[in-house]
């Protein structure tokens, strides 16, 4: 087994409020059903599209993520699976795919010192 | 709303549930002082106890164990908010109510203590009013309320009453709880009609819960359900308006409760399929051959009979030969019946019962030997439990002496 962090990019804010609630429930009923399966390593959390940016030795401070919000990353999530064909597998079934976002499936990557 | 906080927070975080509830009660008391109260309070109250805790399970994430089957979905924001939504849903509550039912009837509990805890949790009376229905100290109440609570924390998961193996391996404990919940209301010693009322009342409301869900409605459920509607249909003529108990026969048969009778028996109907008979399947149908006579002499002592020869042969017991006898009592005469409680073997068991005197010295008095009757009555005085069966019992000793003097 091995693990793999699902990087969901592009996330659903437009819509009526029903259809939002629509969108959470296939969200949880997909975590239901990897969380049977032993999937998650951990469930991670979504993450808010503001906040700071620290960059380069002077550490510069800069509002937001800055990026189009097809690449906005909207939360991630550590996944357990045989290999990346696999783990490619699982991402299908997440719900953000139906509201035009994208999972960006990648191995954790272990260190050799 | 403790059975949905408690299915977050886990069995073992039940003091945390209860605190959640009392502190929503709490923050109502203050701001409806100076707002009002609300359109619909007790949404306010759901939405108050859920906001609280989605505030406790963000602040406590990685410090405590919450219930260990939604703990993935707690653990994360994806899924948080929408399972404390999908929790308090009114279709959820039913089926936490459910779970907690069951996890209440814990098998290392003793019947007693289940009963307790279903009141104190399900029905949320108060340990004064356990202990004023069950006759008991409050501090004893208390007592066996805290130590059945360690039992249950000891399971951290609740009972997953929605897993079909499980649930029909506890129904029959949670069938009994109910069946002694209404009992103790329907024959329970307290004093307070009020509270009385109120156990039968809180057991059918249980019961129907079970029945409407698909895996608690099986015929055992149903005979249940009609057992407690065929008995309570006769609760209005139980009492007469000085709140005096007042015997089957004397009952005012017009008082009794139509609508429930009917529902009585077809649920009774609907207990009637496989192949387990039980005893509230007997004891329903005793209640609808009472239920199905207009007067006193219409019911078919015969059929009575019978259905108690057939509970002696399920459940044999004191109590239950004692009924049998009186019906025999009314069906061939009151020596026949006196016969028959002769020969009860166990009736030292009945001593306490004041009703086993007072079924003596029934029979006495109507065979007419009023001074027999009267001791027999005189002893059940002795014994009555409240002031109720004490002015009953009063009266009938009146009705010797005036049978004496003839």
């Amino acid at each position: 087994m091995s693990e793999f962090t699902f990087l969901f990019r592009g996330r659903a804010t437009s819509g009526s409020p029903e259809e939002m609630q629509k969108h959470m429930e296939k969200w949880v009923a997909w975590f239901k059903e990897i969380s049977a399966k032993g999937q998650i390593k951990d469930p991670g959390h979504p993450l808010a599209p503001t906040g700071q940016t620290v960059t380069g030795k002077q550490k510069i401070i800069t509002d937001g993520p800055y990026v189009e919000a097809k690449d906005l990353v909207g939360g991630y999530m550590l996944v357990e699976a045989k290999d990346l064909a696999h783990a490619v597998e699982i991402s299908k079934g997440c719900p953000i795919l139906e509201a035009g976002g994208a999972v960006e499936v990648r191995p954790i990557e272990q260190l050799t010192l | 709303m403790v059975a949905a906080l408690t299915r977050v927070f886990g069995v073992h975080n039940l003091a945390l549930a209860e605190d959640v509830v009392q502190d929503a009660f709490c923050r109502a008391v203050e701001v409806w002082k100076f707002r009002g109260v609300p359109e619909n309070p007790s949404a306010w109250l759901m939405a108050t106890a859920k906001h609280r805790a989605l505030d406790i399970l963000r602040r406590q994430r990685t410090a405590r164990i919450f219930a260990p089957e939604l703990e993935r979905l707690l653990e994360s924001e994806w899924t948080l908010a929408p399972v404390i939504e999908e929790v308090f849903a009114p279709g959820a509550i039913k089926d936490n109510l459910l779970r907690m039912m069951f996890s209440c009837c814990h098998p290392r509990l003793p019947e007693a203590a289940q009963v307790a805890l279903v009141l104190h949790i399900l029905c949320g009376v108060s340990v004064s009013e356990i202990a004023s229905a069950f006759v008991s100290a409050h501090a004893a109440i208390e007592k066996r309320i805290t130590r059945a609570k360690k039992v249950l924390a000891t399971s951290k998961s609740l009972f997953d009453a929605l897993d079909p193996a499980q649930f029909s391996a506890r129904l029959p404990a949670v069938h009994r709880a109910l069946y002694l919940l209404f009992n103790e209301g329907y024959h329970g010693a307290s004093a307070e009609t009020v509270v009385r009322m109120e156990l039968c009342r809180e057991a059918m409301r249980l019961t129907a819960v079970l029945l409407d869900h698909p895996i608690g409605t099986t015929p055992v459920t149903y005979a249940l359900a009609a057992l407690m509607s065929l008995h309570a249909a006769r609760l209005p003529a139980r009492v007469d308006a000085a709140g005096n108990l007042v015997a089957l026969c004397d009952q005012d048969r017009s008082r009794w409760d139509q609508e429930l009778a009917v529902e009585g028996m077809k649920l009774l109907e609907l207990s009637a399929t496989g192949s387990e008979l039980t005893e509230y399947h007997i004891e329903a149908a005793i209640a609808s051959v009472h239920a199905r006579a207009p007067r006193m002499d219409d019911t078919d002592w015969e059929k009575v009979v019978s259905l108690y020869d057939t509970l002696m042969t399920i459940r044999p017991s004191p109590i239950v030969a004692l009924n049998r006898a009186i019906a025999i009592a009314q069906n061939k005469g009151p020596e026949r019946g006196l016969e028959e409680i002769g020969s009860i073997t166990d009736a030292d068991r009945l001593a306490k019962y004041p009703f086993y005197s007072a079924a003596l010295g029934e029979l006495e008095l109507r065979r007419g030997s009023h001074e027999t009757a009267r001791e027999h009555f005189g002893a059940a005085l002795a014994l009555a439990r409240n002031p109720m069966e004490r002015r009953f019992f009063d009266q009938r000793i009146g009705a010797c002496e005036r049978g004496g003097a003839q």
